[in-house]
């Protein structure tokens, strides 16, 4: 289902999961896109950094070094 | 079936002997807690927590009655921010903000700005109080330096409660915070003191007992809960309710475990709703005048119709939109929920 692939790597940018950091074709991220529900991403879809993330009550921000920012809801 | 006590192995449709013990124990606590507005003893929250699910609507009902009847309808809405996360020097086996474990989690800070931004949203939300949380053993200088500019700021922007959750404190650092203006301080014991130690090794519980006995001499607000579903007994969870009892604090924030990835908790089995729900009736009724804040895991634990069913089962206080590390529902969400259940949201006048 192309609507796991596009969730767990912010459609499509990059080869890794944000949740887990495993490689897209490693297993199904199945529970990786259940969790996305309720979790920031934390890995870069690119490059598999950690990204800094920091949560406000309205929204979040993660920060890879390399790649810039990813922002949910009412951003910091 | 000759059970007669051990009412938590009978099958769902208890039998004559465990629904009468059911109504016994339920008409005890109504007069006890409800008429009386004494907190069930250890052994009697034990009791509750062991009743079957057939009683759950009963239990409900009477721990929302206690909860009208000494705290009334009001709601008490929150929003807290992570102003340090991650790079932990403790070992909370439940938290991902251990720099112990591998977790994914990397040490942030927050900008005074952006701290002031949150809390000018979370008090446009309806919310009272505004939670700053740092994830540290205890604050650095660095930290009260951060936490003095920062409520300052937010002093000058917004009319809110600002309360502090920053681990363990000297006395010095009880009365900078209590100079500040930090109305309340949040210092979890997070399980019985039985327990603990099989959840956290760099600190003692009673360490934690003694930064909460500082925060009350001072003035400050005690806020004093915990995490349920970290796989404590029975028994250690009424030991857990007592013992918050014996604190008595202004707040209990109630968590249920949400396992984080890295963390030595992490293949722990989430709580089922309904021991969550009974947990939470069971604390009402041990603490019948606190406020019992909905905290984080309600989401994962109890989902929409749970979240609702603890609104009216003893709760009645919220944490809005999202946690220090996950994500919460929409502050939106829960505000209209609380519409409908004619729950007025604490007003910011009525708390001074």
């Amino acid at each position: 289902m192309s609507g796991v692939r596009d969730e767990v790597t912010q459609v499509g940018q990059g080869p890794y999961c944000v949740r887990c950091g495993d490689p897209i074709d490693a297993h199904e991220h199945l529970s990786c896109l259940d969790a996305l529900v309720l979790e920031p991403p934390r890995y870069c879809a690119i490059c598999r950094r950690r990204m800094v993330v920091q949560i406000v009550p309205s929204g979040w921000t993660a920060h890879c070094s390399e790649h810039g920012d990813l922002h949910g809801g009412n951003a910091v | 079936m000759t059970t007669t006590h051990s009412t938590d192995t009978a099958p769902g449709g208890a039998d004559d002997t465990s629904s009468a013990s059911s109504f016994a124990l339920l008409a005890a606590a109504r007069e006890q807690v409800l008429t009386g507005g004494i907190g069930l003893s250890e052994a009697q929250v034990l009791e509750v927590l062991r009743l079957p699910d057939d009683a759950l609507p009963e239990l409900l009902a009477l721990a929302h009655e206690v909860r009208m009847r000494w705290c009334g309808p009001e709601v008490e809405v929150e929003g807290i921010v992570s102003l340090k996360t991650g790079g932990c020097p403790e070992d909370c086996h439940f938290c991902s903000q251990s720099g112990l474990f591998s977790s994914p989690v990397r040490a942030a800070w927050l900008d005074i700005p952006s701290l002031v931004k949150a809390a000018v949203e979370t008090a446009a939300t309806g919310a009272t109080e505004f939670c700053i949380v740092a994830a540290v053993r205890g604050p650095d200088e660095r930290l009260m330096t951060q936490m003095r500019e920062g409520v300052a700021a937010i002093r000058e922007a917004v009319d809110i409660n600002v309360a502090a959750s920053l681990g363990m404190l000297s006395q010095e650092q009880v009365d900078d915070l209590a100079d500040m203006g930090i109305h309340r301080y949040n210092h979890n014991l997070e399980t019985s003191k039985s327990y603990f130690p099989q959840v956290v090794t760099t600190h003692t519980w009673e360490e934690r007992w003694d930064t909460l006995t500082m925060v009350r001499e001072a003035g400050m607000e005690v806020c004093c809960g915990g995490i349920l579903g970290m796989g404590e007994t029975l028994e250690q969870r009424a030991e857990f309710a007592s013992q918050l009892a014996e604190i008595a604090p202004h707040e209990v924030p109630l968590n249920f475990l949400n396992p984080r990835p890295g963390t030595p908790l992490s293949e722990q089995t989430v709580m089922p709703a309904t021991d969550a729900l009974r947990a939470i009736a069971a604390f009402r009724l041990a603490l019948p005048r606190t406020i019992l804040r909905y905290a984080g895991g309600r989401e994962i634990t109890l989902g929409d119709l749970g979240t609702r069913d603890g609104l009216l089962g003893g709760i009645n206080a919220v944490i809005v939109g999202n946690y220090l590390t996950t994500l919460g529902r929409a502050a939106t969400d829960d505000l209209a929920l609380l519409g409908e259940l004619s729950m007025p949201v604490k007003a910011l006048n009525a708390t001074l």
